[in-house]
């Protein structure tokens, strides 16, 4: 049986367009078989149901058409299928326009696979969420509900000749696993096989983070070429073993570093990695360099698939202010650190406070203060204060913003720079649900 | 012998991932011959007390021996997450960084084969 050769040309909602060029030509000349974008952050999806809801043939990722202008064409021609969540809150919609895409620039209509289920509206799964979560579930607040749907309606998609399959919430590592099930023939309880499939997706789904995305540290992980990284290739056998490359002519580096960092990125027991589709182990992992740019993963185990899926409930929350003012030169922390102060003898009553020093303490300090509070008063010459807030009211969200702006005039000496924000905030809540209650589903687009 | 005190990043490196209000971190040895270092003094217990000031609710390590490399598990630790922190960094993308500096204590002869920055 020959090996499955999948490239990803996406990792988030916004990555690099000009790095699927590079990785499709591999694709092509290594006889791959599919390409997938992952572009669906947690969060990602609550704001692609916010779009929808404004414009129903809205909702799905917004760079869907630079992203297949360089891949259609060549994926159609030589047989590879594109397989991605970009259809995000709307995978129908996603689904039309490539559907237009391709006539507009001359393709032979591709056909085209849907997939529904992940979005959770019906009154029998509302009743059991609300009976689960209780009070938490606020009705009047809900932007969006979505179980992380498996591989299994991916798989018979490619298998009943589909060449684009769009999902929206499928978990990350399924986009690999669905492809890998439709090539090998491999039975949905054969976990073994999917556990390897799904750790082959979980190095894949980031995109450029298995490629040396993410990970350059002048003088310790130097990263040739950042400036144009490949995207990552996979080369799955059907006895277990993943290599993993990347596309070819292309920046980056693929070495057994890169490899382990993503292997436990966003994992948390490595003996129960879990997905829609199986329960992978990864506690005898062997990672090994084989060549330029090519490491090879074996030995990883995997066991029965959860009896239920996980669930993403998104509310809408308050409101986030954020505002910055800088200071330098001359006692320029101290000039920070009274500004702070004026800010929060005007406005701390109302609202809790974070204050940063960026260029002293900021990203690994606490909401609370503390480490702030434990840092001895430095002589910091260029320092940029930044203040921020959420409140479930607007209005007293925005005073934070107006005071800071504020110290152009009433501040201390020299403040400049002032830049301030305010967004709505979405909370979200992780649940689950049993299978018979969230039923998958797949459809060619008539 | 006298021991000697160096930052993590000279025997290890290491990755942040976040799911809402958990941190992952990974600490992962440069070579072989120094995981056993890391698995004795990176502990739980270390791990909590370096990162008091974030309040973790709890802290899990998972040893990958095949690969010399430890997984931090560390919850309670983002402020809330992406959902409620005010912090600019709300998915705690630095916090690797952080753990990186943790002293760590080692014979002279194998702190001078450590790589370093310069």
């Amino acid at each position: 049986m020959n090996p499955l050769i999948i490239g990803c040309a996406a990792g988030f909602s916004g990555d690099r367009i000009d790095g699927i060029e590079p990785v499709v030509k591999t694709l092509i000349e290594t006889n791959g078989h599919a390409l997938i974008f992952e572009t669906l952050a947690e969060r990602t999806l609550a704001l692609a149901q916010l779009a929808r809801n404004n414009d129903a043939e809205a909702g799905y990722e917004p760079l869907l058409d630079a992203m297949l202008h360089p891949c259609l064409g060549p994926c159609l021609e030589h047989g590879i299928r594109i397989v991605s969540n970009f259809g995000q809150a709307n995978p129908p919609a996603a689904a039309r326009r490539i559907r237009a895409l391709a006539e507009q620039w001359g393709l032979r209509p591709p056909r085209i696979a849907v997939l529904a289920g992940d979005h959770l509206d019906r009154p029998e799964q509302l009743a059991y969420l609300r009976d689960t979560l209780g009070p938490q579930l606020d009705t009047d607040r809900i932007v969006s509900i979505n179980a992380y749907q498996g591989a299994t309606e991916v798989a018979e998609a490619i298998q009943a000749g589909a060449d684009v399959v769009v999902a929206g919430r499928v978990a990350d590592p399924s986009l690999v696993v669905g492809p890998a099930m439709a090539h090998f023939g491999w039975e949905a309880t054969d976990w073994q096989s999917l556990g390897t499939a799904t750790m082959a997706g979980h190095l894949l789904e980031c995109g450029t983070q298995v490629t040396g995305g993410y990970f350059a540290v002048p003088g310790l992980k130097d990263v040739p070429d950042m400036h144009r990284l490949g995207y990552p290739i996979a080369r799955l056998d059907h006895n277990g073993s993943i290599v993993i490359s990347k596309a070819q002519d292309t920046g980056g580096v693929v070495d057994e570093r890169t490899v382990k960092e993503q292997l436990l990125y966003e994992l948390h027991d490595p003996a129960r990695y879990l997905t829609p589709d199986v329960t992978a182990d990864i506690t005898k992992v062997q990672v090994k360099q084989i060549g330029q740019d090519q490491v090879a993963v074996s030995g990883v185990l995997g066991h029965p698939r959860p009896d239920m899926l996980k669930v993403n409930v998104f509310l809408r929350g308050g409101w986030f202010a954020e505002a910055e003012i800088s200071y330098a030169g001359i006692q320029a922390e101290a000039r920070a650190r009274l500004a702070a102060d004026t800010i929060r003898r005007r406005i701390g009553s109302t609202l809790q406070l974070r204050t940063d020093l960026i260029g002293a303490v900021s990203l690994f300090a606490d909401d609370e203060g503390r480490l702030l509070a434990e840092q001895a008063h430095g002589h910091g010459r260029d320092i940029r204060l930044r203040m921020s807030a959420s409140h479930d009211d607007r209005d007293i969200a925005e005073t934070l913003l107006r005071e800071v702006n504020a110290l152009y005039t009433c501040g201390p000496a020299g403040g400049g720079g002032v830049r301030v924000s305010l967004k709505p905030r979405l909370n979200s809540i992780s649940t689950f649900i049993p299978r018979d209650l969230a039923p998958a589903s797949w459809s060619f687009l008539s | 012998m006298n021991l000697q005190t160096v930052p993590l990043y000279r025997l290890a490196h290491g990755r942040t991932g976040d799911k809402g209000d958990i941190s992952n971190i990974s600490v992962i040895a440069w070579n072989d011959e120094l995981f056993p270092i890391l698995v004795e003094q990176l502990t739980e217990s270390a791990v909590e007390k370096w990162f008091t000031h974030r309040q973790p609710s709890r802290v899990t390590r998972y040893i990958l021996p095949s690969i010399s490399a430890m997984n931090f598990v560390i919850e309670g630790i983002l402020d809330g997450g992406v959902n409620d922190a005010l912090n600019l960094d709300s998915h705690g993308k630095a916090l690797s960084f952080y753990l990186l500096d943790f002293p760590i204590s080692v014979a002279p002869d194998i702190a001078a084969r450590l790589p370093d920055v310069h």
